[in-house]
């Protein structure tokens, strides 16, 4: 790959541009809040991990990312599990509406969450699912479910023909086919779907907060409420803003040498 | 590679179609009913037909001035994002080191701002840019920059521009990495033997190559962008005034803030209208161009790249299937 003049100072000057503010951030949340307010300093004078220790102490704060990782796996397996077949179907037939159906899909990637807040509201509040982790999984799928197709399809259409057909010659059933030998093909691009599926979920923050009130609580909706009730704790909010940050990147490390390929949604 | 026709795939669509369906159509048709109808409260409706829809679309009457000017803000602040996004994402990702652990690294440090939840991507410029405790604020303010998001109109658009370009642009660099990593080494070899400049380099072989995956980034950056929510909300709140209110916030303004919901609903079908025409039109240009480089490279079959082939558009080595 071939590159341009100036690169390493460019790349350079963006990295920063990208760490700065999280920096400050993470600087924040060891600071205690008398610092913070009254002077500006670009290192903690007086490391404190109060902010942290509140957190992990506290249960209304900690159940917030149990809350929020819970959702966030459920709608994982669910999205996965179902875009597996289709995207298979999508890469290999062609079959009645398969075009227009893929559309379709494709367009509820699209739909705004704010259109759709209300109307969840209304439903699972009536098959009684209104704050349960399930709400909001199922919620979240309207868009994961879509891009992980798109993804899968594809991944799929990248394993040869010749494999399946190979399959079924020597006897495989569809199901034993599907598990046994295409499966551990694409698991990359499993793996990737996961992380997408993962990602979306793990940043939505109006539906979530539109279908929990108190049990199933997500981190993000937590964070909005404690700061506007007990005036402005910067520290604890910087600190809490950190730990969301975490699941995120160690996600990022186990995918990274998939990242660019999955960002182009397998289709390189 | 041509598709059999199998009526049965059905069966393995049917699972996605249902889980879709239950969380898309379900609530769809709500919101269907509601736009006919008005509430005043008590769970009480009126028959209203089609009059939020002209209300709407009247820009004298409140909802419609609303609408339009929310509508307005919207598409200009799409249109400055793709301006910025787009061509730095191209240089972020011509700019990426060939090989190392410095790749790692980037691409990590690159991704790291997409896995941030929305609303803390929103704290995080919030603190950042306030003039007390922020270091932007702080330092524009000490230049002698009168710098203010909370108060001024500008400020507070400049901080939400640059706040999803420091969000975003990663996105559209990764996707355009993963198309500059396709390109066969021989193409470049190829080039220089032509003695191709850069620019020519990057005009006849680099942009051809990336061309999908520019598509896909400049839909996803477009669709993301007209309903963006969480970030400005958090950071302006909408305002100063209105001057950053996006649709998506004036319509969880009128849907979960004043609990209009006929007014409400009306917005949401205009608003995913207009949606699903820019996503048809972006499905149909995509698909058009798997067909064609489908047909092209039928046409030329030769994976061997000839010299003269670095000042043309090259074909694709590899066709793969349309979207569909």
């Amino acid at each position: 790959m071939h590159s341009i003049p100036g690169r390493r100072l460019i790349m350079g000057l963006f990295l920063i541009f990208l760490m700065l503010p999280i920096y400050w951030l993470v600087n924040m949340s060891f600071k205690t809040n008398g610092e913070i307010i009254s002077t500006m300093t670009l290192w903690p004078h007086a490391p404190t991990l109060q902010h942290y220790r509140r957190i992990f102490t506290d249960e209304s704060w900690y159940s917030g990312y149990i809350n929020s990782l819970e959702y966030v796996v459920i709608n994982t397996i669910i999205s996965i599990s179902v875009a597996l077949p289709a995207a298979y179907a999508f890469s290999r037939y062609r079959f009645l509406g398969d075009k227009h159906l893929f559309f379709w899909l494709l367009s509820n990637r699209m739909a705004p969450a704010a259109v759709y807040a209300l109307p969840f509201f209304n439903l699972y509040s009536a098959i009684g699912l209104f704050d349960t982790p399930w709400a909001v999984a199922l919620a979240h799928c309207i868009f994961n479910v879509p891009l992980a197709v798109w993804i899968l399809e594809g991944f799929v259409s990248g394993v040869p023909r010749e494999i399946d057909e190979t399959a079924f010659l020597d006897g495989y059933s569809f199901p034993r086919f599907f598990i046994k030998i295409l499966v551990p093909l694409i698991a990359s691009g499993i793996g990737v779907a996961a992380f997408f599926c993962f990602m979306f979920s793990w940043v939505e923050l109006l539906l979530a907060r539109t279908l929990t009130s108190v049990n199933a609580k997500p981190i993000a909706a937590v964070m909005t409420r404690t700061v506007s009730a007990a005036g402005m704790d910067w520290g604890l909010l910087a600190a809490a803003g950190v730990l969301t940050i975490i699941p995120g990147a160690l996600v990022i490390w186990f995918v990274r040498n998939y990242i660019a390929r999955g960002f182009a949604l397998g289709r390189v | 590679m041509d598709k059999t026709v199998n009526q049965k795939a059905w069966f393995l669509v049917l699972p996605v179609f249902l889980v879709v369906a239950f969380s898309a159509v379900l609530p769809l048709m709500t919101v269907v009913n509601y736009s006919m109808q008005d509430t005043f409260g008590n769970n009480q409706f009126f028959w209203n037909g089609v009059g939020w829809f002209k209300e709407l679309l009247d820009p004298s009457t409140d909802l419609g001035g609303r609408f339009l000017a929310s509508l307005g803000r919207n598409l200009f602040f799409s249109l400055v994002i793709l301006a910025i996004e787009v061509p730095l994402g191209i240089v972020i990702a011509l700019s990426m080191p060939r090989q190392g652990w410095t790749v790692a690294a980037c691409l990590v440090t690159l991704a790291l701002p997409l896995l941030i939840p929305w609303n803390v991507v929103g704290t995080i410029w919030q603190i950042f840019g306030r003039p007390d405790i922020g270091l932007l604020g702080y330092v524009l303010n000490h230049i002698g920059l009168d710098y203010n998001y909370v108060s001024n109109d500008i400020d507070a658009w400049v901080t939400v521009i640059v706040m999803d370009v420091w969000h975003w642009t990663s996105l559209v660099a990764l996707l355009c990495y993963a198309g500059l990593k396709s390109i066969p080494e021989a193409y470049y070899q190829a080039a220089q033997i032509d003695g191709a400049s850069r620019w020519a380099v990057f005009k006849a072989i680099q942009l051809p190559k990336m061309n999908r995956v520019l598509l896909i980034a400049v839909l996803l950056r477009f669709m993301d962008s007209f309903m963006i929510y969480t970030e400005p909300f958090v950071v302006t709140g909408g305002g100063p005034g209105n001057s950053t209110t996006f649709v998506s916030i004036e319509l969880v303004k009128i849907a979960l803030g004043q609990f209009d919901l006929g007014k409400a609903a009306a917005l949401s079908l205009v608003y995913n209208l207009i949606i699903l025409i820019v996503c048809w039109i972006f499905y149909t240009v995509m698909t058009n161009a798997g067909v064609e480089r489908k047909v092209q490279a039928e046409k030329e079959p030769a994976a061997e790249p000839k010299p003269s082939v670095a000042l043309k558009p090259v074909p694709a080595l590899k066709p793969k299937e349309g979207v569909a």
